[in-house]
């Protein structure tokens, strides 16, 4: 917690710019609320506040992790064949992106640290940017499973013509012949993908309200607490896809 | 535990009025709907949590005269099943859950700690309107023909279904993240807002107990969250991960909604306990007997919460070591409840005890709970859990746990600290009657469910054998009573609203922190900040000024 600290011996410095209009006392700069003391309080709240959040991520994610190892288990070569339908090139390149916008969010931290508030700008949109870069891999991806019909569940071995994924030719759907139960393993592969995918666009959507907070000048070298907890929240997404990948693209 | 509590004032450049409290601060219904104050949202959540219960209760009263005799008494089977599963599903989701942490302990932890608010108010707020939003997706559900899965939404049938599942899981579904933010929120307010002085061991035991149910709510409720997105997935997608036509596991659902539900348990409870130990102390002028063992224990009970789950799945089909293991936790569980009851009944020894309405609650909840409990332990021996399975038994048992531990703390709690928030009194004669028809009409319904449920009287029946009759009737009878009792409640409730008297600064002559500010609190919860000294409990270093009255 040395940022921490560093906030508390720079909370006297900025005690003068107080313009908060809380209910019962001023006593701080404007981005410290009116119930916290001092700024290390403060970004300390925040920062727990997060990992326990971070914590509840984990264990919602836990639940299609356990599922994956039952049905794995039940289900070897149907996991083992499905898993060859994946494209690994694809799969490595979203992780190669995905591991390049964490280590972006993490100098992006860095910068507004050190109040440079135009490279922070430029490191988030990075960030932002190799976000899309995943999804639109997602895309092409996904696209393929349903051209070919390794949908989940009841829809496995039907092919889709168009749709929300765009006009696939009709007709050109081929199933390959995969071990039973292949489906379970689609299943999840779209569950856990899919869970993945929503927070990468929260994640993109969190990141360009922080974008345009930083632009408008609320981050200094005293307060970048959101800046900081962003780029935990991308980790964690990152995180989450460094399991996905092995476990769902890697099977031999 | 220290040197008496001062009220020692620190960097505060100017004294609010001390006249102006939270409910005078600001005007005009937005003023409460937008607020971010943890004491306004705590009173909505309270009207919330009763407008729920009152439903609930509905419910239960129906499903009760449904059963008064046999064959069809007022509705049909698949009536009965969507009102008793309503019943089941208001009650956990919709009232018990959030009714002690999110009402009582919204406006009462900040205080409590000495802190302003809690550390995140509008995190507070948004919780607050995401439990109002799932409880408008279960209306949806009530009002598109119901669910009759039973609350447990067991699949495969959730799945075959054609009752309004979706709305409702994803009601549920939605509440959970409202009870996850909750936790989160006073997880981190007990970490860092305390005021100065406040150590750990000289917190309140209610806030041991909501912190230890912040930790529950944080870690056992996505769990659920990703358990009922997989069921909704299921119905649309056929997944094929818990339907057994489709290779599936119909058994991981119970994990996995177990793994949830039960810790669940000690969500509604532990909170309950919290409240007591306040009670306790307040009404017997004693500090809490025991004071580290009460709090590890809140904590053993959450921890021990995780890793009893397979309990509700000894007929499911699990291998007989797996039974054993989950067996044996199970009776782990006692440990820390015990711990807690042979402490309250401790501080009862030799204290001066006033048998005023928030303690004939503390108290009924130790004589209900001790019931609940130790039928508990029924339920977790494997070779009886056999026979008892799905009957009344379990029923009795947990409504027990639920009713007479969880609404009893609650509603102790509701009449303790009502005249802080408030400002009002409520007559205590009336409080008296109404807790004589809950306590009398509660062990009317429930000890002939034990009867009946151990003579092999399966649960979610919509008929009966005849020798079943007699249990349902004096059941059915009981429940009538215990309606009257809310029904005196209620009309106390607003009778104190309307024409109560105005209530004093501290009227249970209580040491603890929330009864030295204000009644009703100033919009800061405190005049000038207070620097803690001593213990919540430790009337022997409590000063006169504090224990009065004024």
């Amino acid at each position: 917690m040395s940022q921490a600290a560093s906030h508390a011996e720079s909370a006297p410095a900025s005690h003068d710019e107080s313009h908060e209009a809380g209910h019962d006392e001023h006593h701080g700069p404007a981005w410290l609320a009116h119930h916290f003391d001092t700024p290390a309080q403060q970004f300390d709240a925040a920062k727990l506040g997060m990992w326990a959040f971070l914590a509840q991520e984990l264990l919602f994610f836990s639940g299609v992790f356990v599922a994956y190892g039952i049905f794995r288990s039940w289900y070897p070569e149907a996991f083992s064949s499905a898993s060859h339908q994946l494209d690994r090139v694809m799969g490595a390149a979203n992780t190669i992106v995905l591991l390049f916008s964490s280590w972006t969010a993490a100098m992006a931290v860095r910068s507004s640290q050190l109040g440079k508030k135009q490279q922070t700008t430029t490191l988030l949109l990075i960030t932002i940017a190799c976000a899309f870069i995943f999804l639109i891999v997602k895309y092409f991806e996904y696209q393929h499973k349903f051209h070919a019909g390794l949908l989940p569940g009841k829809y496995f071995g039907h092919p889709v013509d168009g749709g929300l994924f765009g006009a696939i030719p009709a007709g050109h759907g081929h199933t390959p012949h995969l071990a039973p139960k292949a489906h379970i393993f689609f299943s999840l592969y779209f569950v856990m993908t899919g869970i993945h995918a929503l927070h990468v666009i929260v994640g993109i959507g969190v990141l360009f309200w922080i974008v345009k907070r930083n632009a408008a000048g609320e981050f200094s070298k005293e307060f970048f607490t959101p800046v900081d907890l962003v780029a935990l929240y991308w980790h964690l997404v990152d995180l989450i896809w460094i399991y996905l990948f092995p476990l769902l693209y890697l099977i031999d | 535990m220290g040197a008496a509590t001062t009220t020692v004032p620190r960097a505060q450049p100017h004294h609010p009025d001390p006249n102006e409290n939270y409910l005078k601060a600001e005007r005009g219904i937005m003023s409460w709907l937008v607020t971010l104050d943890h004491k306004r949202i705590g009173i909505m959540y309270l009207i919330s949590v009763i407008l729920a219960f009152a439903v609930g209760g509905f419910f239960a009263l129906a499903v009760r005269f449904e059963l008064f005799s046999r064959g069809h008494t007022i509705m049909d089977a698949d009536q009965y099943n969507r009102a008793f599963t309503l019943h089941g599903v208001v009650m956990v989701f919709l009232f018990i859950i959030p009714s002690i942490p999110a009402a009582l302990g919204n406006f009462v932890l900040p205080i409590q700690l000495g802190a302003k608010d809690v550390a995140f108010p509008r995190l507070n707020l948004m919780s607050y309107y995401i439990y109002v939003f799932g409880a408008c997706f279960a209306l949806y559900s009530m009002v598109t023909g119901a669910v009759d899965t039973g609350w447990t939404f067991y699949t495969p049938y959730s799945m075959r279904t054609t009752s309004s599942v979706i709305p409702m899981v994803l009601g549920a579904f939605i509440m959970g993240f409202s009870s996850i933010l909750t936790g989160v929120n006073f997880l981190v307010t007990v970490h860092k807002l305390r005021a100065p002085g406040q150590t750990w061991t000289k917190l309140p035991l209610f806030i041991w107990g909501l912190y230890s149910t912040s930790i529950i709510q944080v870690l056992a409720t996505p769990v659920l969250a990703i358990t009922l997105l997989l069921l909704c997935l299921e119905r649309f997608l056929g997944l094929g991960i818990f339907d057994p036509k489709l290779g599936g596991d119909p058994v991981l659902f119970q994990h996995f909604f177990w793994f949830y539900s039960h810790p669940a348990v000690y969500i509604m409870i532990v909170p309950g306990m919290a409240v007591v130990n306040e009670i306790i102390a307040t009404f017997t002028r004693r500090a809490i007997v025991g004071y580290m063992f009460v709090a590890m224990s809140s904590l053993a009970l959450a921890l021990l919460g995780f890793l009893v789950w397979g309990h509700h799945l000894f007929v499911s089909g699990m291998s007989e070591y797996a039974t054993m293991v989950f067996s044996g936790l199970t009776f782990l569980v006692a440990i820390p409840s015990g711990v807690k009851v042979f402490n309250w009944v401790a501080t009862l020894y030799k204290g001066s005890i006033r048998l005023e309405s928030p303690m004939l609650y503390a108290l009924s909840f130790i004589f209900l709970f001790t019931i609940g409990g130790l039928t508990g332990l029924f339920l977790g021996m494997l070779a009886i859990d056999v026979h008892l399975h799905d009957t009344y038994f379990v029923v009795a048992h947990f409504h027990y746990v639920m009713v007479g531990g969880t609404v009893m703390g609650f509603v102790g709690g509701l009449h303790y600290w009502w005249p802080k928030m408030t400002g009002k009194l409520y007559n205590e004669g009336m409080a008296k009657v109404a807790w004589f028809l809950v306590f009398i009409g509660f062990n009317v319904t429930f000890i002939a469910q034990f009867i009946m449920g151990s003579r092999g009287m399966p649960r979610r029946y919509y008929d009966y054998l005849p020798e079943f009759e007699i249990f349902h009737k004096t059941s059915t009878i009981g429940s009538w009573i215990l309606g009257a009792g809310f029904l005196t409640m209620l009309a106390m409730f607003i009778i104190s609203l309307k024409s109560g008297a105005k209530s004093t600064r501290n009227p249970w002559g209580s040491a603890a922190l929330e009864w030295q500010t204000p009644t009703p609190p100033p919009l800061a919860n405190f005049i000038k900040v207070p620097t803690i000294t001593r213990g919540p409990y430790d009337y022997h270093l409590a000063t006169e000024e504090e224990l009065s009255e004024q």
